[in-house]
């Protein structure tokens, strides 16, 4: 028995640092936010006073919340499907025998490990109106000048196309670790059989990526809720709020504005959709991998 | 045999002509072309005179003079030490505290534990990114804002760090344990001889992985931080970059790949041990 004790203790002494660092900067926030979304933002002499679902309300008639929602789920819906596809195609391609594969492999990766804040630099001279490399390359075309940024139509667009870039040869790694994983005779077996390249891919290769895709799209959904580092240097919410995201609304708010109370109810927006996210990962998807 | 297969075997077993497969490797380099093409244009700017920052020639003259301007411009070393000193104080904490964790769960019955390795785990999905407004308070609170330690301190805990030694230590075999401890070592002993030295390349994949991705990180360090002696890279190029004065491209886009550069020469020199560390660290 007196073992039995020294091992509880153990195991919880251990547990200890993490768990309070954890708790601090994790759970008690989470739940902070709920409690202070309930409250008035303090000013000056004036403290804080309960004012129930006030901030709640002011939020479903503020038409800035809406337009960052909104975007924000376009941004996830744009980016999502188009950067799981070309990482999927990429990792087909540098798994194979391909002339040239450490350079391929080397060029899909990179943006992966460079800083968001500084590549969106790189993209936001790209864009540039007049002579950014993207008006040289339509101008050379005979196409008509486009301030790509600033305008509301295609400055979500833009923004869509640097979150993909950056994120699929992220994604790619995923899958081609599992690509790795499976037995080159399933391939041979189904040529063999007379499956065509592509049906092999649709019936054999796709369904048993099926994990990998579960687990990529739990990160792309998250990411696209964290992702705003390139908001900051291209568009800083613009033109008229069309590219502001949901985090970079709540940091407008709490940091701008200093409107703690207001951005603390926003946040329970973003958590709500992370919650949410959580419960059909744990629920649904981890049937089938295992955690033990 | 061989006269018996009319095509020589390709690596998946499917016939290809040769033409589908000239195809789909064109594809593959345009797609690779493409993919380094802002990297590649930023790289020319940085390295040519203003005037040719948008002008293609083959002659246009070299220059490190965009570099030298970026550095004069603003405190970069300064911001180089603090990412430095911040990324260091991340990883040596993480490792520290997510050893000790991931020794807990891996290897210690006690009471709550599957409740506390899943409240563990939220930190998979609720991560200290979103929380900006209330750490910001914490911080306020503690007294520790615009701090190098305010900026590591919500990190030093990464659930999924103690998540990836857990796996990793559960996979150790228990008589090794077993024969350390009938030695007389004790639990700190047994994981410093027995756990970490068999992790070792988890590890690694953890801190090229950790190492990146706060280097890299930029919303709560802009947060948190407003004085040359605590701001990281990332916010010191965001607030050169940003000011009105009309900097010019080409010393934006210098100072833009020297905040890069140490991760990006890290990533060529070492390209397979990042991939598979990024592979090994995503498997779970």
């Amino acid at each position: 028995m007196r073992a039995s004790i020294q091992t509880q203790v153990t195991g919880w002494l251990l547990l200890l640092p993490a768990l309070v660092l954890l708790v601090m900067f994790t759970h008690w926030p989470a739940v902070a936010t709920a409690w202070h979304s309930v409250f008035s933002t303090p000013r000056g002499a004036r403290p804080a006073v309960f004012v129930g679902l006030d901030n709640y309300r002011f939020m479903l008639e503020d038409d800035v919340f809406w337009q960052a929602l909104w975007n924000n789920l376009w941004f996830a819906l744009g980016t999502i499907p188009l950067s799981i596809a070309i990482a999927i195609v990429m990792a087909l391609w540098v798994n194979g025998r391909i002339v040239g594969r450490g350079f391929l492999r080397m060029a899909y990766f990179t943006p992966t490990v460079l800083p968001m804040i500084a590549v969106a630099n790189i993209w936001l001279f790209f864009y540039t109106p007049q002579y950014g490399l993207l008006e040289q390359i339509t101008g050379a075309l005979g196409l008509p000048s486009h301030n790509w940024l600033g305008e509301r139509s295609t400055v979500l667009g833009a923004t869509i196309v640097v979150a993909i870039w950056k994120e699929a040869g992220f994604f790619m790694i995923f899958y081609l670790a599992a690509l790795q994983q499976i037995s080159p005779t399933l391939a041979e077996a189904a040529a063999l059989e007379g499956a065509a390249r592509w049906q092999y891919f649709r019936r054999v290769l796709f369904p048993l990526l099926m994990p990998t895709t579960l687990f990529v799209l739990i990160n792309a959904l998250i990411n696209s809720v964290r992702m705003v580092d390139h908001i900051f240097v291209m568009t800083r919410g613009g033109p008229d709020n069309a590219s502001a995201l949901l985090l970079y609304y709540i940091y407008q708010v709490g940091f701008s504005f200093w409107d703690s109370a207001y951005a603390a109810a926003l946040t329970m927006v973003v958590l709500t959709i992370l919650g949410v996210t959580a419960f059909v990962k744990f629920r649904f998807l981890d049937r089938r991998t295992h955690y033990q | 045999m061989s006269a018996a297969t009319p095509a020589p075997p390709v690596s998946d077993g499917f016939e290809r002509s040769r033409f589908s497969a000239l195809l789909e490797t064109i594809g593959a380099w345009l797609l690779g072309l493409l993919w380094i093409l802002p990297l590649a244009y930023a790289v020319w700017t940085a390295f040519h005179p203003s005037e040719f920052s948008t002008r293609f020639e083959l002659g246009a003259p070299l220059t490190l003079q965009n570099f030298v301007n970026a550095w004069n411009a603003a405190p970069f070393a300064r911001y180089f030490l603090n990412t430095f000193i911040l990324v260091t104080m991340i990883l040596v904490a993480q490792m520290v505290l997510g050893t000790l964790a991931a020794y807990a769960f891996a290897r210690y019955e006690f009471r709550g534990r599957d409740l506390m390795f899943m409240l563990v785990l939220i930190q998979l999905m609720v991560m200290p990114d979103v929380l900006i407004v209330e750490n910001y308070r914490t911080m306020n609170m503690l007294g520790l804002r615009d701090t190098i330690l305010a900026i590591g301190l919500p990190y030093f805990a990464s659930a999924f760090g103690i998540f990836l030694l857990r796996q990793t230590f559960k996979t150790v075999p228990r008589e090794l344990d077993e024969a350390a401890r009938v030695e007389g070592a004790n639990a700190l002993q047994v994981l410093w001889k027995v756990y970490v030295p068999l992790a070792r390349p988890v590890y690694l994949a953890y801190a090229l992985v950790s190492v990146s991705h706060h280097w890299n990180n930029f919303l709560w360090p802009l947060i948190v931080t407003s004085s040359v002696e605590t701001r990281p890279l990332t916010v010191g190029l965001q607030v050169f970059s940003s000011t009105d004065q009309g900097v010019d491209w080409s010393i934006i886009t210098a100072a833009t790949l020297m905040t890069a550069a140490p991760l990006l020469l890290g990533f060529l020199l070492f390209q397979r041990q990042f991939v598979q560390s990024f592979m090994r660290a995503g498997i779970r």
